[in-house]
């Protein structure tokens, strides 16, 4: 019995993994994204909207089971075209974590984009006029101080992806959830251990809800806020 | 790319299947869940601090585990109860714990129940106080106020957070497809890809299937928002 519950724990890990390496895939698609958004050209303007409508259109479960098995499918395919007799799988893991690293990635473009425009735009403009360039603004200007105005809706992204991560147990990644579910057909108690795995990623959000929450406060030091 | 096999009447048929079993579900769960949701909120805001408690703790775990848990709980979970295997053969409710529709219906309603109670609590706290303090002094009693005064403006200012919910329960629905014995839409995708053996045309079918209903969702909340906030909107010159 105990054994199910180590499994599960093991799980966890992978639940962990999945989640963060998805956020930076997330992070990275989202900084992207916004640049894109903000960056008046036309064509770039038009694609990451387009990302953005379409990926928060769809479920995620659908994105993923097209992903997982469309990406199968469709890389064998190619293989074949170049006449190499092999076939690959791509691994639930890499799967999950690029559909949702790519999702989200559009929820985080539209958080980013918001907190670049609430930073004055003289900030930007001061920073061009000591002559520094493009990139050394963002980096030493801008990400600074988006950080304080993305975190709320960041935190919101974040919660929601680690919940999501529970569906890829869905296209077979051993995660928490998948091994609640086998573990709830071996013994018959199918309460106790779905229980269980509800319990460890209440443990996660809850920790993550204060760790960002920590961070918030970080960021907002020297801010006031007026008392509501 | 054989798109001819989505356009198959039997196909087409399988999908017209799984959106209406979809949309019953979307509509019957956010039916069940704004009536739960407006009782959560009012015990959020209101003054039993016992009641508030409980429903805080609610929907804390609510939002904090995912959807799907919870539905394999209320599915595979609820039968290894012996308490609830003693009855579910013959006593009323219990008898519906064996289908699935009702399961997920019971998972989806009680999930959103969460998320909007916290939503429409946010919009009651929001009530400016002088608002509440002028009903007072006008004589109202506490159910009248809630009644005239603070009901009909907070759910006005829960509207677009509550719009985002609603497309969020929609994409939610297709979870119900992890249940055997669910056909809507995914699941309607997933059945014409192994008999097809063809993921991308079956499950492109179900996104843009769902983007549509995603788009006539917002256009409606739009056009709700235009006239139910109007007197919100910046003056036009």
């Amino acid at each position: 019995m105990t054994g199910y519950y180590a499994s599960i724990l093991q799980g966890a890990l992978l639940t962990v993994g999945v989640s963060l390496a998805a956020l930076g895939v997330a992070i990275l698609l989202g900084l992207a994204g916004a640049t894109a958004k903000l960056s008046g050209r036309p064509l770039l303007v038009g694609l990451s909207t387009l990302y953005t409508t379409l990926v928060r259109g769809v479920p995620e479960l659908v994105l993923m089971l097209l992903v997982f098995y469309g990406g199968t499918i469709g890389l064998n395919h190619l293989l074949a075209l170049l006449g190499i007799k092999a076939t690959v799988d791509i691994n639930p893991f890499l799967a999950g974590v690029l559909t949702i690293g790519f999702i989200y990635g559009a929820y985080m473009t539209e958080t980013f984009r918001g907190a670049i425009l609430s930073i004055p735009r003289g900030q930007m403009e001061a920073a061009w006029a000591f002559g520094m360039g493009r990139f050394q603004t963002f980096v030493r200007i801008t990400l600074p101080q988006m950080v304080r105005y993305a975190l709320p809706g960041f935190t919101n992204n974040w919660l929601v992806l680690i919940k999501a991560t529970a569906l890829v147990s869905l296209i077979g990644l051993k995660e928490m959830t998948y091994l609640a579910k086998q573990a709830s057909s071996a013994t018959r108690e199918p309460f106790t251990f779905f229980l269980f795995a509800a319990a460890l990623f209440l443990v996660y959000t809850s920790v993550s809800l204060w760790a960002l929450r920590w961070l918030d406060r970080r960021f907002s030091l020297g801010v006031k806020r007026s008392a509501a | 790319m054989r798109w001819d096999v989505i356009f198959k009447p039997s196909s087409l048929a399988l999908y017209a299947e799984g959106l209406l079993t979809t949309l019953g579900l979307l509509l019957s769960c956010l039916a069940v869940g704004a009536v739960l949701a407006l009782l959560f909120a009012l015990a959020l805001t209101g003054r039993n601090r016992v009641l508030r408690t409980m429903v805080g703790a609610y929907t804390y775990v609510i939002r904090g585990t995912p959807l799907l848990i919870q539905l394999y709980l209320i599915y595979y979970g609820i039968a290894q109860l012996e308490w609830v295997q003693a009855r579910w053969d013959a006593v009323w409710p219990w008898t519906h714990f064996k289908d699935p529709f009702f399961c997920a219906l019971l998972a989806f309603s009680l999930n959103t129940a969460g998320y909007t109670a916290e939503i429409l609590a946010g919009a009651i706290r929001e009530t400016p106080h002088g608002e509440v303090e002028a009903a007072q002094a006008m004589g109202m009693t506490r159910s009248a106020v809630l009644r005239r005064i603070v009901l009909p403006s907070a759910l006005r200012r829960a509207l677009p957070a509550y719009s985002n919910e609603v497309v969020m329960m929609l994409h939610s629905t297709s979870l119900a497809s992890a249940v055997p014995a669910m056909l809507d839409v995914t699941a309607a995708a997933s059945r014409i890809y192994s008999d097809f053996y063809l993921p991308f045309e079956a499950y492109i079918a179900a996104a843009a299937l769902y983007l549509t209903v995603t788009f006539t969702l917002v256009g409606i909340f739009r056009l709700a928002e235009r006239r139910y906030l109007a007197y919100l909107a910046p003056r036009a010159h």
